[in-house]
């Protein structure tokens, strides 16, 4: 179960380091990508069409308020409580 | 009777805050007070002549289309026609606008959107069938103080507030909030507004020095942005004030939109509820959309994500042109803020020289200063000052 969640956590920030194109994500767990300039609208949905090719799990575009969709932590909680 | 700016609105909104805080204050709940003054209001607004035939045909038809959807809510086939007929009224209106205005009534593009909401997260299984009883699904959709021009409210986020009690203390402190906007937006519409229409006159490009015809044309662009914006944020702080007052916390529409660092920043501060419904909606489904299918057919282009994003954001302006009205005017104030919008994206993921210097302070003041001179060129599209000149240009 550990290695489980563990690699989840692990394919996530992968994902997220290739669509921010920056692996500065990594040092910003609990920042707000939005508002450091490393997410945007096109990036939220590039990020939710990789969830679902990676993952197999589909997330609506306003299922989750930007509010809980914001840093890396909450991203990967996200697909963790779907995975 | 017009809202927000008849004398007679003011007074009827002045009873219905009064009986509002007389029940909020004694943990009374609101939804029904709402909805009933909204009903009063909406006959007022619309009369007993071919406006109210026009909403009750569209609320029967959108109430209809969702809870069939509802029943089957995976159903592409189904989700479209529903959209569609959900959709239809405004086309109608819209295409009949400049002649005998088919199907229109007071406020038909924003209750649209609103109801086009509710049919998108139906279709995503975040409404469910037991989620869309009558009585919230009119009490959203009528709510008087956002009927006419927004703010655009969404379904769950309001209904969370229209069911929930707030405490005493805390409802006296929405009451009080609401009370303040509704002043400081009537400040801002009914003073500020007025004195810059006042001043706002188109006027010819005249013969003299080429320097003070442009600086006359600016001058009057300027007037019109001012007039624009107290205008409609004075509307919108008093749609939100009026909703506080009825316990629901209405989301904001301007936050400093001549502060913008860049356009898309702009579009965060401008109608606000309008342009994040247009991301939620067009822009985020028409990429996502255009990626996964893209990628079936071998698309080559859908792979590189910044000709994807200028492709959704010239579509979702484009769509938001053809909302505000089928003109010439519209279209291209829509076409331009998304050509904008793309030229944006390129200098934004692919200027390295740009990347280089964005934190640096002369790069900030010089994105702040060109935005601000493009959003203007914007409104001068949108109010007709452009297409006013080169009429006169042409028959010069």
């Amino acid at each position: 179960m550990g290695d489980a969640t563990e690699s989840v956590r692990e394919r996530t920030l992968s994902l997220l380091e290739e669509v921010c194109g920056d692996p500065a994500v990594r040092d910003h767990l609990d920042d707000d990508l939005f508002e450091l300039g490393l997410l945007d609208s096109m990036g939220a949905i590039e990020l939710l069409v990789g969830i679902e090719d990676e993952f197999g799990v589909s997330i609506a575009p306003t299922e989750v308020p930007r509010s809980e969709m914001n840093t890396p932590n909450k991203i990967v909680a996200q697909v963790e409580g779907r995975a | 009777m017009e809202f927000f700016a008849d004398p007679a609105f003011f007074v009827l909104l002045a009873v219905v805050v009064a009986v509002a805080a007389v029940l909020g204050l004694t943990g009374h709940s609101l939804q029904r007070w709402g909805l009933v003054t909204s009903v009063v209001f909406l006959a007022c607004l619309l009369g007993s002549g071919p406006q109210t035939v026009a909403l009750i045909t569209f609320l029967s038809v959108a109430r209809v289309g969702v809870v069939c959807l509802a029943g089957r809510p995976h159903d592409q086939r189904l989700f479209y026609v529903v959209c569609g007929g959900t959709l239809l009224p405004l086309v109608v209106y819209k295409l009949t606008a400049s002649s005998v205005s088919l199907w229109g009534f007071a406020g038909i593009s924003y209750v649209t959107f609103k109801a086009l909401q509710v049919v998108f997260e139906v279709h995503d299984g975040l409404i469910g069938r037991d989620e869309l009883g009558l009585l919230d699904y009119l009490s959203f959709l009528l709510f008087f103080p956002q009927f006419t021009s927004g703010p655009i409210d969404r379904s769950r986020r309001f209904l969370a507030d229209a069911h929930r009690v707030p405490p005493r203390d805390e409802y006296a402190g929405m009451l009080a909030r609401g009370i303040l906007l509704l002043l400081a937006g009537m400040g801002y519409k009914l003073v500020l507004a007025q004195l810059a229409q006042r001043w706002w006159v188109l006027e010819p490009w005249g013969d003299g020095p080429l320097l003070a015809e442009l600086a006359n044309q600016v001058r009057i662009t300027y007037l019109y942005a001012a007039y624009l914006f107290f205008d409609f944020a004075g509307y919108s702080l008093m749609a939100m004030g009026a909703s506080y007052c009825l316990g629901i916390r209405c989301p904001r529409n301007f936050r400093a939109p001549f502060l913008a660092s860049d356009v898309i920043d702009f579009w965060n501060r401008w109608h606000i509820t309008l342009s994040t419904w247009f991301r939620d909606f067009v822009f985020m489904r028409l990429t996502r959309t255009l990626m996964l299918s893209g990628r079936r057919r071998g698309w080559r282009w859908v792979r590189d994500r910044v000709r994807v994003a200028q492709v959704g954001f010239v579509a979702d302006m484009l769509a938001m042109g053809c909302w505000h009205g089928l003109t010439a005017d519209y279209l291209g104030y829509g076409l331009y803020h998304g050509v904008l919008l793309a030229a944006n994206e390129w200098l934004q993921k692919r200027s390295g020289f740009y990347r280089a210097h964005r934190r640096d302070r002369w790069m900030r003041a010089l994105m702040w200063f060109v935005t601000l001179q493009l959003v203007m060129l914007g409104f001068a599209i949108f109010s007709g000052q452009v297409s006013y000149l080169v009429k006169g240009a042409l028959n010069g």
